[in-house]
């Protein structure tokens, strides 16, 4: 056997082994709905802020800087409160989409990492027209 | 200007120069094609000509067109959609370059404009490999020329034009903005209303100067990638396989130097100016940057071991053929609205998927056809490399790059797959170390094997003189690493003792890197420092390689919460407590220090809002503010954005940003002052303690006012005693003064209180009216988060002395082709 052969044997077998390692640490795409069916399990799911809530984002940093608890809807009008447990995003407000990834316990979708939020950048809403045309008849 | 005042001029030029580009570009697409295949030197020549002016009215013309968006901007001609969407009359003039790389369309230009420049240089320097490495740019130059183009081809949208009017965008239709149309019909003075209401403006957290330099350099890195490969595509057109590998070889290493400069560019403005507290956070946008690069090194190794040996050049190939291709695929990544979910930097999607996606195509396909066909053709040694020679091990470092760099984009491409198979992939809920627990493994392979490299000779190694060169260095690192294991207190076991124990490794592998390639320069190079380019590269990488872990490893949260924990259980050790509550004069238990938030100010207008942090060493061993700010986002986007501050020493940062600031809440204070009758030395009860009036004067001497004897001033001393002071007493003076027989009023705030006073009225019989307001608002607070980073500077000079060690390697290699 030559050596170049076993180096890519190695190669292959790192690369298999790599790609395991993602795949057990992996997580789906979910509704609210099938991840309330998975408790416990860590999922994403992509909602927006669920305005029929008087107040939709709960936060008060003198009671507790480090928690932020919001209500969402996903696309399919299932709705659930989701707890944060870190300082309220900056432009949470005016996001129109949050993808969120964390466990569902109970009735209450846990997110235990700072980065368990991802919300769209601010800058992103320039190349909405919609959005851009509201704001040339609003300011 | 027309009847609305438009300046139509410089987009009707611009417009024409961008078809004008498009066109050349066409033609010197062809004609250095028609130059590479032809088999008459004249009249290969005579294409050539053809080609090379074409390409030079096409650059030109780029470079128009940017000047000319410039001009749109800085001249604030809003009746533009680019000028409008990107920029404002109140934007600073060092930002109105970065509104031109905000668009999607400024940022193609800017790649364009490199190209044109690259190219330039190339038509001077390339020789006999002009025409097809010429081609292949142009060929670039025209797929980018289409993404501006911005016309309709039976209702297809073909590009998008940077000079389109606001009223034209579609932004400005009669369903968006009634407001600008009277009966249906475009207002004369509609340009005014716009004038009169500013532009969008620059996103805040672009305002910023390394937002003003990094896109060009990354930029340039980007188009740089375009040489290897086209160098490589001309080596399979032109069956002159390995021709090109030494003279190619400064654009190489500019390339490699160039992307990471760029790439770590971005990397210091997201430490300096975002907010997820770090350098590096493995999001798509940046990992896509990342992969062409480690593969564009892994290429210029085994192009070195070409050169040497005649060994790897297959390999080549397919690294410089890879690297830019995954320019493209990133180009995609980042602009298709793919990636919207994974990505904060990601764009929404242009409408323009398809065309992005033959542009990518157009590379791929031909290119990897190419080298399928060729590949057997391609030069290679049947006879092994020894296990004691340099290219054996460089080759596997360069493989491990190649690993490593796939290893990202595979997670990375997660939402495209899922897209194309309909699957649901994600990556856990820790992103961050499933990257780290895989590149760590990289860095410490990649760490030994960049110390020893150059200790081995091309084709075979004495081993003992081997063994005795390495053995100082070796013990050296090993001495070093140890005591850094020892004493530096690195005990990062948040996943665990393997990773940690992977960590002390990675630290002895980038240790080892940086002693054995510093001594190289006396022990292999005697001291010649012209030609310890790659020693210097190498060095400054494993000190990148060693600051990189261990400000991750060792990063330390000061601001830490104990007042209210929270609990996530045994396998979440890291706690959402980072954050501390600061109320405005008192003093703050954190960590080493003592902080107070001092107070706060503002720029005028209120844009950005500045809080000074005191930290004060508890050791009594000096003192050092720290002043995060808030900055309010450009209109149109209510709220805003945290700009973190910095204590830099050379062995760490002391870095903070404001989570949180009750100046963000929006709307007046709601709490109201109570009115109360008192005659002097009357006792009132607020909630937390008592306060009396002491005396009413008229025109007091006073610290705080003068007043003159034209003045009607009426000031009233008040003694507040709260309860738990011990009956020690607060001074309260609120006054009032007459001007134009109107009363203006000075209540007094005393903030420890959270309470108001304010002096209404003389009331009848001697006594007076004051208001009193109690307000938790009347305290600023805000959360914030401070962090420490050790070593933060060897990431920075690191990559610094990485690129002096690039320049040094270009300098020697073009003065060695010249002579």
């Amino acid at each position: 056997m030559k050596k170049t052969h076993i180096v890519l044997l190695v190669c292959i077998a790192a690369v298999i082994m790599v790609l395991l390692s993602f795949m057990g640490n992996l997580s789906t795409y979910e509704t609210l709905a099938s991840a309330r069916q998975k408790p416990g399990k860590t999922v994403t799911v992509i909602t927006q802020l669920d305005k029929s809530v008087e107040h939709p984002i709960e936060y008060d940093p003198l009671k507790n800087p480090n928690l932020t608890e919001f209500y969402v809807k996903d696309s399919l009008g299932n709705t659930a409160k989701v707890v944060y447990h870190f300082e309220k995003p900056f432009d949470m407000e005016k996001s129109d989409r949050i993808v969120l990834k964390g466990k569902m316990q109970g009735d209450v979708f846990e997110i235990t990492r700072k980065d368990g939020i991802l919300i769209k950048c601010p800058s992103k809403y320039k190349d909405d027209p919609k959005a851009a045309g509201n704001n040339l008849s609003q300011n | 200007m027309n009847s609305f005042g438009e300046h139509l001029l410089p987009g009707q030029i611009g417009h024409f120069l961008i078809i004008l580009s498009l066109v050349a570009s066409l033609i010197a697409t062809i004609a250095y094609s028609k130059s590479t295949n032809a088999l008459i030197p004249a009249e290969a020549a005579s294409w050539k000509k053809i080609g090379r002016t074409a390409f030079v009215i096409d650059a030109f013309s780029v470079f128009g067109v940017f000047a000319l968006i410039y001009y749109i901007i800085s001249n604030h001609y809003m009746e533009y959609s680019y000028a409008w969407t990107h920029s404002d009359k109140s934007l600073e003039p060092k930002y109105l370059l970065s509104s031109i790389w905000e668009g999607q369309e400024g940022s193609f230009l800017l790649w364009a404009f490199w190209h044109g420049v690259i190219g330039i240089v190339l038509m001077k320097t390339s020789k006999k490999w002009e025409a097809p490495v010429m081609a292949v740019i142009s060929f670039a130059q025209l797929c980018i020329a289409t993404l501006l183009l911005g016309i309709f081809v039976f209702d297809l949208k073909v590009g998008s034009n940077p000079f389109i009017l606001l009223k034209d965008s579609g932004v400005m239709s009669p369903e968006n903005a009634p407001a600008f149309y009277s009966n249906g019909i475009l207002r004369g003075d509609y340009l005014e209303l716009i004038h009169r209401r500013g532009g969008q403006g620059l996103n805040q957290l672009l305002q910023n100067y390394w937002m003003v330099i990094h896109p060009p350099i990354l930029f340039l890195g980007f188009a740089s990638t375009i040489v290897p490969f086209a160098y490589a595509i001309a080596g399979l057109w032109t069956k002159d396989y390995g021709g090109w590998t030494k003279s190619q070889l400064p654009w190489s290493l500019f390339s490699a130097a160039i992307l990471a400069l760029g790439i770590m560019m971005g990397a210091k403005w997201a430490y300096e100016s975002l907010n997820f507290g770090g350098y590096w956070a493995w999001d798509p946008v940046e990992n896509a940057s990342l992969v062409p690069w480690l593969i564009m090194i892994a290429g210029l190794h085994t192009q070195l071991i070409f050169n040497a040996t005649g060994h790897s050049l297959r390999s080549t190939y397919l690294f410089y053929l890879l690297s830019f291709m995954l320019i493209l695929y990133s180009t995609y990544l980042a602009r298709s609205g793919d990636l919207q979910d994974t990505s904060v930097h990601a764009f929404v999607t242009s409408g323009m998927n398809w065309q992005l996606r033959i542009f990518v195509f157009a590379f791929v396909i031909p290119g990897l056809l190419m080298f399928a066909l060729r590949y057997k053709k391609i030069p290679h040694i049947v006879k092994e490399e020894s296990s004691w020679s340099r290219e054996f091990w460089m080759f596997i470092g360069s493989l491990v790059l190649f690993l490593s760099s796939l290893a990202i984009i595979i997670p990375t491409s997660f939402p495209l797959f899922n897209k194309i198979f309909g699957t649901s992939l994600a990556i856990g809920e820790d992103q961050e170390f499933a990257y780290n627990r895989i590149q760590i493994f990289v860095a410490i392979i990649i760490g030994v094997i960049t110390a020893i490299g150059q200790y081995l000779k091309y084709k075979t190694t004495n081993r003992q003189l081997f063994f005795k060169k390495l053995m100082v260095p070796t013990i050296i690192a090993l001495i070093f690493s140890l005591i850094v294991s020892i004493f530096g207190n690195i005990d990062y076991d948040k996943y665990g003792i393997g990773y940690l124990a992977a960590i002390h490794l990675g630290i002895f592998a980038s240790l080892y890197a940086v002693v054995a390639n510093t001594s190289f320069i006396w022990l292999g190079l005697n001291g010649k420092l012209k030609a310890a380019g790659a020693s210097v590269a190498h060095l400054g990488f494993s000190l990148f390689l060693l600051g990189a872990l261990i400000s991750s490893a060792k990063k330390e949260v000061l601001s830490v919460n104990k007042l209210n924990p929270l609990n996530f259980g045994p396998d979440q050790k890291e706690k959402g407590e980072e954050n501390l509550t600061m109320f405005q004069g008192i003093e703050t238990d954190m960590g080493d220090f003592w902080a107070t938030y001092a107070k706060d100010s503002s720029t005028q207008g209120g844009k950005t809002m500045y809080f000074h942090i005191q930290m004060k060493r508890k050791d009594g061993k000096g003192e050092f503010m720290l002043v995060p700010d808030l900055i309010k986002n450009s209109k149109g986007q209510e709220g805003y954005s945290a700009n973190p501050d910095a204590k830099h020493y050379l062995h760490k940062d002391i870095f903070t940003y404001i989570s949180y600031a009750d100046k963000m809440r929006e709307g007046e204070d709601t709490s109201k002052f109570r009115p109360t009758s008192v005659a002097i030395n009357d006792t009132v009860f607020y909630s937390s303690g008592i306060m009396i009036l002491d005396t009413v004067q008229r025109n007091p001497a006073n610290k705080r006012v003068q007043f003159t004897e034209s003045d009607t001033a009426i000031m009233a001393t008040i003694r507040v005693i709260p309860f738990n002071s011990g009956g020690k007493p607060i001074t309260a003076q609120p006054y009032f003064y007459f001007r134009n027989n109107r009363a203006e009023y000075f209540p007094d705030t005393l903030i420890t209180q959270g309470l108001a006073i304010n002096l209404n009225k003389f009331a009848a019989d001697q006594t007076f009216e004051i208001g009193v307001k109690e307000s938790t608002r009347m305290t600023p607070f805000i959360a914030l988060k401070v962090l420490v980073f050790p070593f933060i500077n060897l990431v920075w000079g690191g990559v610094v002395l990485m690129l002096v060690g690039f320049v040094m390697a270009i300098v020697r290699r073009v003065k060695t082709l010249k002579a």
